[in-house]
């Protein structure tokens, strides 16, 4: 490499046949981020957020805990996508590998977090 | 990323003139981010607060209301105000761009109008999602 004629040196370093993974995967959240954060302020929106009692009822069902769950994956995918953009447009440097690090830490930690509290309220709602 | 200083920059914010499509754009990355950060932890919150007990929600409830005199606290209802409006610009903005990747909607005064759409509508459903929050008490 380095000596050849200019389309010898660039030939085989393109495409890694995954540039368009991330912009589709932030697409596809985006559409099911809509789908189920629509179900969620009209739900929302019909509960008396306030009341416990009916909040656990209401998501002792699955109709109700396993699309939070859904939204929740999609989301904070999503979330993750979308600050993986932010973080390489403005962050050049070293710092950069430590906020997408950080970023993949709150992801992961927050939606495992967010659908653990859902699951346990889920399943141990309809006792209390 | 060394630039070489002497080499020309391409025109940047500073030499156009603003369009609502320049400030829907930024508003989709700075609502975006917010979502993204307050939005998130206070979605986790909510939630591992409901899941801690009837006590543990009724006191994240309080945070997010009003103090035992019963009056407002300013800080929380103007994030979650704030929250709410810029869940719908990212919404609304979001299907502007899902539109917009079809190819469509790029004709100057479209796109000036699907621009200022996105703010028209996102105002408006906040101020109706609060006007049916504040009317029945939370």
């Amino acid at each position: 490499m380095g000596t050849g004629t200019g389309i010898g040196r660039v030939r085989g370093l393109g495409s890694a046949k995954h540039g368009s993974h991330h912009w589709w995967q932030q697409r596809l959240t985006a559409a099911s981020n809509l789908l189920l954060l629509v179900w969620l302020v009209v739900s929302l929106l019909r509960l008396p957020l306030y009341d416990y009692r009916a909040l656990v009822l209401w998501l002792s069902s699955p109709w109700a805990s396993v699309p939070l769950i859904l939204a929740t994956i999609s989301v904070f995918y999503h979330l993750r996508l979308g600050l993986q953009v932010v973080i390489e447009d403005y962050q050049h440097d070293f710092s950069r590998v430590i906020a997408l690090v950080l970023l993949n830490f709150y992801a992961i930690a927050g939606a495992a977090l967010a659908i653990f509290a859902i699951l346990k309220v889920a399943f141990s709602g309809a006792v209390a | 990323m060394a630039r070489n200083p002497a080499r020309p920059l391409s025109p940047h914010l500073t030499i156009w003139k603003w369009g609502p499509h320049m400030l829907v754009s930024i508003l989709h990355r700075a609502t975006g981010s917010a979502l993204a950060i307050a939005g998130g932890v206070l979605f986790i919150w909510w939630l591992t607060a409901l899941a801690g007990g009837e006590a543990s929600y009724a006191h994240f409830i309080d945070l997010m209301t009003s103090d035992r005199t019963g009056k407002l606290n300013l800080i929380p209802a103007i994030v979650l105000i704030g929250l709410t409006w810029s869940f719908f610009q990212h919404m609304c903005s979001g299907i502007r761009h899902l539109l917009l990747d079809t190819g469509a909607g790029y004709e100057l005064k479209l796109n000036k109008m699907g621009s200022i759409a996105t703010i028209v509508i996102s105002v408006t459903l906040t101020i109706l999602v609060w006007f049916a929050i504040f009317a029945r008490g939370i």
